[in-house]
């Protein structure tokens, strides 16, 4: 008589309905016991096809489909296409258009990190600060909603400025916005990283080795939570980047924690860069000469910023028309995501949700 | 005092007790829907929202209303479930959670409610009652959510029932009784006042131990929304879920009402009418569970059952013995 217990693997269906899957994802985990010893990551639930729809656009037309990629950062998906066309055009931008778009850039950085600070606290079972920060998120959705009338798909740059220039006042509440949010960012500090219960679901989960960072081509948060200080604003510097002072922050396990700590510390970093773009922001036009049919010579083009959560970059592949023969978008939550398979295994299924939410994916931008 | 116990049982008499556990029944149940409601308001507060305000006034009738919603909701009851076992699970955790009321205190005279000798073993006996019907409601529903949260909840109320069971011991070695009433009155008189001075521990232990008991958060695995979308009532609707809901929120008050009666004194307390006394401290106590879920992340389910068997415990059998040494000096 066999004194083994038969046991059998379970296939267990994670979404694409399911709470804390941030959208439509789905995940297939193979489960023994609470062992997961497989997950297979389903994408394209969310795809609408961007890269072909903007095959038959106009540069300028494609504009709002970048907004629904990532659409916690709309603003940065805007700059990160405009700037390409930018590049290919050799265009000069107008000094105050370069600010505008690096304050709100930085602001919509700190929103979308608010809100993944909010969303995580949310999957492990957290539900105050999901609506906390969405009371500081509301300011600067408010912000945002003033210059270009738009709450969440802003469709606010444009090839050679920004459509709006900013109401009156405007950028003296961005200023009185910046010390509101410094405390607030050390209240989150105070009451989250310091948790007992929170530190033990996150403490050397999930962590992510330098080798395995670079071989699966990770980029933002989740690389630099292994202690590679690569940052584009830094190593590539691209608008007014490098005319301002900030730090790169690395982590140094590599785990959910430090991802989730570095999301508090560039929030504090990015008002640093409010800061001072605040400060010295001169007078001028908001949008420079720009042709009024936009032809990108023949060529192939690519450039990259550092988005949210990574390294976004559109690359374009023009026959000289006003439409792009080819446009490529390279969404860092997509590459990020090619990595969750091999956290998974192994670890049990009560980590999945705190190892998945650190990954900080967003559909939009997954699917694309 | 006049006491139902103490008459020869004639048929006025039953009906006179009949009447007043149906009373006590419908009290409690209104208690209850105002348990939800409350919670939604302190959590609201809590969290920079407003919380219900819709229905009636201050929205003090949102309860009413989503019960009647739950009332009107169509049953539906999965293909591949096991059917009787489904139908019969949510009424099997839903009883125990009131019939432990009949042993609760709630005022000096206590009329409708049993002074029954063993009444603390005859709370823990029948709660646990109703983890059968959970493991039964996640094994019938034939949903792997379903399953993986009533085992889940199974593994960690069995393991919280030790600690709570312990942590009560301290207690009963000090009044002498396990006849709640007894208790109540012991603590009028003792020397040290309420038993939560000189059970601090127990008293903590209990907290904590309820909370899991309660299946809240940060112990709230079982159901837990982001892993297991609704754990093992995932399959429920209409008003089989609501039996699962309402049965939680009356253990919330009867947890409350039973940790008021063992160390808060229970009824007992100067000037104000004792029936007044119970509410404010079982208010209290309500109030600090919903406190806890405003602010705590959950925790993991091996974290969970290592602190039940490696903390907990050990604490709850240190109280033991400090309780039996320090009544054996003192």
């Amino acid at each position: 008589m066999s004194t083994s217990l038969r046991t059998e693997e379970m296939i267990l269906n994670v979404g694409p309905q399911h709470p804390s899957t941030h959208g439509v994802f789905r995940l297939v985990v193979t489960l023994d016991g609470e062992q997961i010893i497989d997950a297979d990551p389903v994408v394209g639930y969310l795809h609408r096809g961007t890269e072909k729809l903007a095959e038959g656009l106009q540069y300028t037309q494609i504009i709002p489909y970048t907004d629904r990629l990532d659409y916690l950062a709309a603003m940065l998906n805007n700059y990160a296409l405009v700037h390409t066309v930018e590049y290919a055009l050799d265009l000069e931008i107008p000094a105050r258009a370069e600010y505008l778009r690096v304050i709100v850039m930085e602001l919509n950085r700190i929103a979308s990190h608010l809100l993944f600070l909010g969303t995580y606290l949310l999957d492990l079972g957290a539900m105050s600060p999901f609506l906390y920060v969405f009371q500081e998120r509301e300011r600067i959705v408010q912000l945002f909603n003033e210059i270009c009338g738009a709450r969440l798909t802003y469709n606010y740059m444009r090839v050679g400025g920004v459509k709006w220039d900013a109401p009156p006042g405007w950028i003296e509440k961005v200023r009185d916005f910046i010390p509101f949010m410094r405390e607030k960012v050390k209240m989150y500090d105070k009451l989250i990283s310091g948790n007992e219960i929170f530190l033990h679901r996150v403490r050397g989960i999930g962590v992510i080795t330098k080798e395995d960072a670079l071989q699966y081509s990770l980029s933002g948060i989740n690389l630099r939570s292994t202690g590679i200080a690569f940052d584009l604003r830094k190593n590539r510097p691209y608008s007014l980047y490098n005319q301002f002072e900030f730090d790169v922050v690395t982590g140094k396990n590599g785990d959910c924690f430090d991802r989730y700590y570095l999301h508090l510390e560039e929030i504090r970093q990015s008002l640093r860069i409010v800061e001072q773009a605040v400060a010295q922001i001169p007078e001028g036009p908001v949008l420079g000469k720009v042709p009024k049919l936009i032809r990108v010579p023949a060529g192939e083009y690519y450039r990259s910023i550092e988005g949210a959560r990574g390294e976004l970059g559109v690359y374009i592949v023009s026959d000289g028309k006003d439409k792009p023969y080819r446009l490529k978008l390279r969404r860092p939550s997509f590459v990020n995501l090619q990595i969750l398979r091999k956290l998974l295994i192994g670890q049990s299924m009560a980590n999945l949700i705190a190892i998945l939410g650190a990954v900080d994916i967003v559909l939009g931008e997954v699917d694309a | 005092m006049f006491s139902w116990q103490t008459q020869p049982l004639t048929w006025m008499h039953f009906l006179g007790m009949l009447i007043g556990a149906v009373i006590v029944l419908f009290l409690v149940l209104f208690i209850v829907m105002y348990t939800i409601y409350f919670e939604r308001k302190v959590i609201g507060w809590m969290q920079n929202r407003i919380g219900p305000n819709r229905v009636g006034p201050f929205g003090l009738l949102q309860s009413a209303a989503d019960v009647f919603k739950l009332l009107l909701k169509e049953d539906i009851i999965p293909a591949n479930a096991d059917r009787p076992m489904f139908l019969i699970a949510p009424i099997i955790a839903f009883v125990p959670s009131f019939m432990v009321l009949a042993v609760i205190p709630y005022t000096a005279t206590h009329i409708f409610t049993a002074g029954l000798n063993v009444g603390v073993l005859y709370y823990i006996a029948l709660s646990s009652i109703s983890i059968v019907g959970i493991v039964l409601g996640g094994w019938a529903s034939n949903n792997k959510y379903s399953l993986v949260g009533g085992l889940r909840s199974a593994a960690q109320m069995i393991s919280y029932e030790i600690p709570l069971g312990l942590s009560i011991l301290g207690v009963i070695m000090l009044a002498g009784s396990l006849n709640l009433n007894t208790i109540v009155t012991h603590q009028a008189t003792d020397r040290f006042g309420w038993y939560i001075i000189p059970q601090i521990i127990g008293f903590v232990v209990f907290v904590i131990a309820a909370i899991a008991e309660l299946n809240r958060t940060p112990f709230d695995l079982p159901e837990a929304e982001s892993e297991l979308v609704a754990g093992y009532f995932t399959e429920y609707t209409g008003f089989r879920f609501a039996f699962y809901m309402l049965a939680e929120y009356v253990y919330v008050f009867a947890i409350s009402a039973l940790g008021t009666t063992l160390f808060l004194g229970g009824w007992e307390g100067p000037f104000l009418p004792s029936w007044l006394w119970f509410a404010i401290k079982t208010s209290a106590f309500i109030f600090f569970l919903f406190w806890v879920r405003a602010t705590m992340p959950r925790i993991r389910i091996d974290q969970l059952m290592g602190f039940a068997w490696k903390v907990l415990i050990p604490v709850a059998l240190f109280n033991i013995l400090l309780t039996g040494a320090l009544s054996l000096i003192l």
